[in-house]
């Protein structure tokens, strides 16, 4: 799956790279292994189909036969294509010259538009906006109840009742946001199928009535081939602005994102990484080409890392990591700063090293609050505990455990991670020897 | 299993829709040149895989064509669709296999990623085992999506199925204890389990799921009897990985396909199949309490192909 298709890819243009020059026959078949890849990455095939021809087109003759590098040069092609068809970044909503300014969503059944709404709501609450939230789903049981839930969550007020008609809730909605001078109102809808027409009928009339200013398509990455069909018919039947798409935080390669793009012509507004209502990020095309093509994400990578280390910090821990003499205390840091990051896990994953190698040990796939524990133990540890964590035995683990509320297990886990960072933290030492500089590791990884 | 003893015209219906698509390809493939050449099978596979059966198991019913092809076995658009026909009812050899339910209580754990069906699922089958005179409780373990215990409550109280349940935020292995413990003193026949939604990406969250299963387990030896993974038709090739994982984490008895009634055709579930030989127990159709079939490898693969 995930790690095969990078290999695949990595083997073929390793082979081209031998080659120093391409020939037509070389393309051909670089293009076969990214045709299957994009099929594997669930684009549509018809999308799929369009895209080789136009990376042949650009290829042949020119850009890869002249270069000194083709492997790359074919990889480069390929992703800028991608990410010219992906489209812009950082597509804005925005706010009407009259508020409120009124959002839709709508999508199938379980794609995550309630949550989306929430965290939509939270996106403008933090540009110091006031949203409304209006729960127009009257038919899932408790999806008011759900919206109510996460307003009550972020302090965002919410209007609606199971009792009430969808339009009656987003008029309602639009008097109480005039009333208290509250915009955007952000329109929850219920999930439906994009062949059931009384139901299409109903966005229709919403439509129509409330005049929303923004109309998403809420779309789960990892829809497959019938992504192109389910967004055609919302955007002709309905008409979309623009697209969210949900649940990129998994490892969904996530092609349905250029075959919709590709249907509907519509950018891609955002992306949903996480059930909480902060794990919402502008749409990167740059990222969502290397995710689709499975290359690391280097430059998501190095963007994160530039926004939250000190740039002293990390030469100093590469110093450690060259000299081997990391210890837990330098751990306990790593780990808050990483928090400000996200998951380590993910952050390892968008290194090509760790994902074409062995992949990354199931242990240190961390979600926040693991590390949060984390803090907590080595907290409890005394300096020399820190420095020398071999001398801790089961009375001083016992004794860990309790001081940080935690159990002997996880004191245990975190004691294993330590070890396996350490062991991959000399595997890196000696990719350095290979790729280059290992200045401010793991914070800024070689570009291949 | 007694219950669901015939396909409704719900299903059939519903896989109308898909049906007509492969065969109108078909027709239209073969009328492309009449002979089997290499435009052919591209737009066989083109058709295939638009079904998310996945570039491998198209490429392997290409080779399958071919062969047929040099044995002068293939030369109306009948045969192909024939070929196609054996082809995929031979992958799922084996998909169908009823429900366990011969303990009492016989404990169902419903798991997968977020907003598959989990939910819906526990309350039509819930009402489904109900319908057939079988006695069921309910557990909430989803804690953490919000109002997710309303949305199980509400189905509960519609099918009139008890459902336990804590506060929100509390630990989901305190429920199932709870469930099992209520399960037993009750003397109920089912006892379904709703999780929260996960990615199987998240090891933390795959391990308390393999902690949900070591509860039940730890008090009704052999719980829980069926450890199924919903998974959502539009689903494309992650649906692989999400088995893979699900399976290597819990260890699953079977998978549910739900949202069938769409435009999209589970064809995910012919490779998680082959590569896991997980049955395929359940299909859901609709969001009404009726709307869930057991699962027929026919129907399925009628929905494919012309009959
Ligand atoms: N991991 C992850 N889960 C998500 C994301 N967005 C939504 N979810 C989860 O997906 C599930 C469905 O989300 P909802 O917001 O209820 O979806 P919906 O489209 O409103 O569903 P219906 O109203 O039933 O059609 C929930 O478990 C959410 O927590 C995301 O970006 N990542
Ligand atoms: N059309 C259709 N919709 C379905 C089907 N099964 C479930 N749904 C809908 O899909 C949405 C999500 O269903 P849930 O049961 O909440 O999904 P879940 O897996 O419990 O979601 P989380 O707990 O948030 O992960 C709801 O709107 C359901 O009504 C089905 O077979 N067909
Ligand atoms: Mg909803
Ligand atoms: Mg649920």
């Amino acid at each position: 799956m995930f790690d095969t298709l990078t290999q695949r890819l990595t083997a073929i243009f390793d082979r081209l790279r031998g080659y120093g020059r391409l020939t037509e026959e070389n393309i051909q078949e670089a293009l076969r292994e990214v045709r299957v890849a994009l099929l594997e990455a669930d684009v549509n095939f018809r999308v799929v189909k369009a895209f080789i021809e136009r990376v042949r087109a650009r290829a042949v003759g020119q850009d890869v036969l002249q270069s000194l590098t083709p492997g790359q040069q074919i990889v480069k092609v390929v992703h800028d294509e991608l990410m010219e068809l992906l489209g812009g970044s950082g597509h804005r909503l925005a706010m009407a010259p009259h508020p409120p300014t009124v959002i839709m969503l709508m999508g199938l059944q379980g794609s995550g538009k309630t949550t989306s709404a929430a965290k939509l709501a939270r996106h403008f609450q933090r540009q110091g906006q006031h949203p409304l939230l209006a729960a127009a789903d009257v038919y899932r049981p408790a999806a008011v109840e759900q919206l109510k839930t996460l307003g009550g969550q972020l302090q965002i007020p919410v209007v609606g009742s199971a009792g009430q008609k969808p339009l009656e809730i987003c008029q309602e909605a639009l008097r109480t946001a005039a009333d208290r001078g509250l915009s955007p109102v952000i329109v929850d809808t219920a999930g439906r199928l994009h062949i059931d027409e009384p139901m299409l009928e109903e966005l229709r009339t919403l439509k129509r009535e409330v005049r929303p200013h923004h109309v998403l398509l809420v779309a789960d990455a990892m829809t497959g081939q019938d992504a192109v069909t389910m967004a055609e018919r919302f955007n002709s039947a309905v008409g979309t602005d623009a697209v969210i798409m949900t649940k990129l935080d998994g490892d969904a390669r996530g092609g349905a994102a250029l075959s919709i793009r590709q249907v509907t012509g519509r950018p891609i507004a955002f992306v949903g990484v996480g059930e909480k209502p902060d794990a919402f990020e502008p749409f990167h095309p740059d990222r969502m080409a290397s995710r689709i093509l499975g290359m690391g994400d280097v430059v998501s990578l190095v963007e994160k890392a530039q926004a939250s280390v000190d740039q002293a910090k990390a030469e100093e821990l590469a110093k450690k990591i060259r000299e081997e003499s990391f210890t837990l205390e330098d751990f306990a840091q790593q780990l808050r700063q990483l928090r400000s990051m996200g998951p380590l896990g993910e952050l390892l994953e968008m290194v090509p090293f760790f994902k074409g190698a062995k992949g990354i040990p199931a242990e240190l796939r961390g979600e926040e609050s693991e590390l949060r524990r984390y803090e907590a133990i080595i907290g409890s540890m005394t300096p020399r505990e820190r420095l020398e964590p071999q001398i801790i035995n089961g009375s001083r683990r016992t004794r860990i455990a309790r001081g940080s509320g935690t159990s002997v297990q996880d004191v245990n886990r975190l004691l294993k991670q330590y070890a396996q960072l350490k062991k991959m933290m000399r595997g890196l030492k000696q990719l350095e020897g290979r790729a280059g500089t290992l200045k401010g590791l793991p914070f800024q990884i070689p570009r291949r | 299993m007694k219950f669901l003893p015939a396909l409704t015209d719900c299903l059939r219906q519903s896989l109308e829709r898909s049906r007509n698509f492969l065969s109108d390809g078909l027709n239209a493939v073969w009328s492309l040149g009449g002979v089997v050449d290499e435009a052919l099978l591209e737009e066989l596979e083109e058709l295939l895989i638009s079904a998310d059966l996945g570039a491998d198991v198209a490429r392997e019913f290409l080779e399958l064509v071919r062969e047929e092809a040099r044995h002068g076995r293939v030369s109306t658009p009948e045969d192909l669709r024939s070929t196609l026909g054996r082809f995929l009812e031979e992958a799922l050899a084996g998909a169908v296999a009823p429900l366990a339910l011969d303990q009492r209580p016989s404990v169902i754990l419903v798991l997968g990623v977020n907003g598959g069906g989990k939910t819906t699922t526990c309350g039509k089958l819930a009402a489904a085992l109900k319908g057939d005179g079988k006695s069921v409780l309910l557990a909430a373990a989803d804690t953490f999506r919000a109002a997710a215990i309303d949305q199980l409550e509400a189905w509960g109280k519609r099918v009139g199925v008890e459902v336990i349940h804590q506060a929100p935020g509390s630990d989901p292995a305190a429920v199932v204890f709870d469930a099992a413990k209520a399960a037993v003193a009750r003397g109920v026949d089912v006892l379904i389990v709703d999780t929260a939604g996960r990615l199987h990406t998240k090891s933390n969250l795959m391990e308390e799921l393999a902690k949900l299963k070591r509860v039940v387990g730890r008090q009704l030896p052999g719980a829980p009897h069926e450890s199924l993974m919903v998974l959502d038709a539009t689903t494309g090739q992650n649906g692989l990985a999400q088995a893979k994982t699900f399976h290597a984490g819990v260890g699953l008895t079977g998978l549910i396909l739900t949202k069938l009634d769409g435009t999209a055709k589970g064809g995910i579930v012919v490779r998680i199949h082959r590569e896991l030989g997980l049955p395929i127990k359940l299909v859901g159709t609709g969001e009404r309490v009726e709307d869930l079939q057991p699962f027929d490898p026919k129907v399925f693969v009628g929905g494919l192909l012309p009959e």
